[in-house]
């Protein structure tokens, strides 16, 4: 999926838990989550901790975005 | 006799499905479950153990998972491993190739796999394992088990092995040298095959050269706070009464669902959003679905200025046991009103 958005000129980055899979598929842009079942936020800590785990994974993806890369990248902060 | 040791994942290993996806390992002796078939194939040796292990916990803990499994062996002796079949489960063909490896270079006996040619497991270890061409389900677990046996006996015999090809496992790109059975020398053959080309007729190069599963890296976007993103998930959330009937599994449907307005994706218990995809356990997201499709976070950004704005949808399906064709396609169905709808940059979540 990301390959084919890539294609059509749209920057996209992908957030996912298992990285080396995104990366043997293609994915150029690269955030890791802490999970499959909960990639975003993990329901055994607080819903603060959940909120700022995410937030601060959703700005390493806006970076992402915005930064030049010349391979396949992971970006964690 | 000699020993084997084979691998299962929780579900194969019968410890349960989705729900005990994050159960650690365990050695257990004997055969499991479908291990009986391998077990009763395989005249060279006998499957003296069997490891189980969660998906998402070898996923997400590979390290520890790794670890734990190679202590349990330690004091074992064994001739060959064994993991799978994974058909078309991406993470458990991940968890197979990452063990097959640890135990190779750990143990130095030979691994051997079976995985359906989607599952990503193969780009990803056929050249550290021996993974044959399995089935896309479990529905040919006996065929699968059995190839998987046989090439161990052939292994644990010292058979002289063939091709890749000929054996059925995916190439794993060693050179080995043979003699051919019509002695014709390299440049008599490369002389053929240059003629057929020419010719225009069908040839077999003797060095094909691999696909590069990639594509061009797209340009940075220049003025993030000018914008526009969308957010594109393919973890299975949707609205409660799953309008699209997108599949649980293998999709080829997808939806686009409105985000105007919402501060945050509400729950299944609002009756707003919840998971459809059969590959996880749905538990956390249901409760929350901002955890798979992270609106409320995103819309900060939105606020703070960082991000120009959020494109009025989210676009969504379910990513497991999809072909890539599908993917493909649903991709490409996408990208044209993602395109329609000046969408700058798009962050993908998958599950």
């Amino acid at each position: 999926m990301v390959k084919e958005i890539e294609k059509a000129g749209i920057t996209i980055v992908q957030m996912a838990n298992l990285i080396p899979v995104a990366k043997s598929v293609g994915a150029n842009r690269m955030v890791p989550t802490i999970s499959i079942p909960y990639p975003l936020g993990d329901p055994n800590t607080s819903l603060d901790e959940q909120w700022k785990l995410r937030y601060k994974r959703v700005g390493w993806a806006l970076d992402a975005l915005t930064t030049e890369i010349e391979d396949q990248t992971l970006f964690e902060g | 006799m000699k020993k084997g040791i084979l691998y299962l994942n929780q579900f194969f290993g019968q410890i349960g499905g989705e729900d005990k996806a994050d159960f650690a390992p365990i050695i257990k002796d004997g055969v499991v479950g479908a291990g009986m078939i391998l077990n009763s194939i395989l005249d060279t040796a006998e499957i003296s153990h069997t490891i189980i292990c969660g998906d998402n916990f070898m996923g997400s803990n590979e390290d520890e998972a790794v670890d734990k499994i190679l202590k349990y062996l330690e004091d074992k002796e064994f001739d060959i491993f064994f993991a799978g079949p994974a058909f078309q489960a991406g993470r458990y063909g991940n968890a197979c190739g990452v063990i097959c490896k640890a135990i190779k270079e750990k143990f130095d006996v030979p691994v051997i796999s079976s995985m359906h040619i989607e599952n990503p497991g193969v780009e990803m270890f056929k050249k550290d394992v021996y993974i044959f061409q399995g089935g896309d389900s479990a529905a040919k677990m006996k065929n699968d088990m059995t190839e998987m046996a046989e090439f161990g006996n052939k292994l644990l015999k010292g058979e002289v092995l063939k091709t890749a090809e000929e054996e059925g496992y995916y190439v794993r790109g060693i050179r080995r040298e043979i003699y051919r059975a019509d002695s014709k020398p390299a440049n008599v053959r490369a002389i053929e095959m240059l003629l057929k080309k020419i010719n225009g007729e069908d040839f077999v190069s003797e060095l094909p050269i691999p696909e590069l599963r990639r594509v061009e890296i797209a340009a940075p976007i220049k003025n993030l706070s000018e914008a526009k993103i969308a957010i594109v998930t393919t973890g299975g959330i949707v609205p409660v009464d799953n309008p699209d009937r997108i599949q649980s599994a293998s999709a080829t449907r997808w939806g686009r669902y409105s985000i105007v307005g919402m501060d945050r994706l509400a729950n299944r218990e609002s009756e707003a959003f919840k998971t459809i995809h059969a590959g996880y356990d749905p538990a956390a997201a249901d409760a929350d679905p901002n955890v798979c499709v992270p609106l409320d976070a995103l819309r900060q950004y939105e606020k703070d200025g960082k991000i120009g704005s959020i494109h009025e949808y989210f676009y969504t399906t379910v990513g497991t046991g999809t072909t890539e064709a599908e993917a493909a396609r649903m991709s490409k169905e996408m990208v044209e009103l993602l395109i329609e709808d000046k969408v700058d940059g798009v962050i993908l979540t998958s599950t």
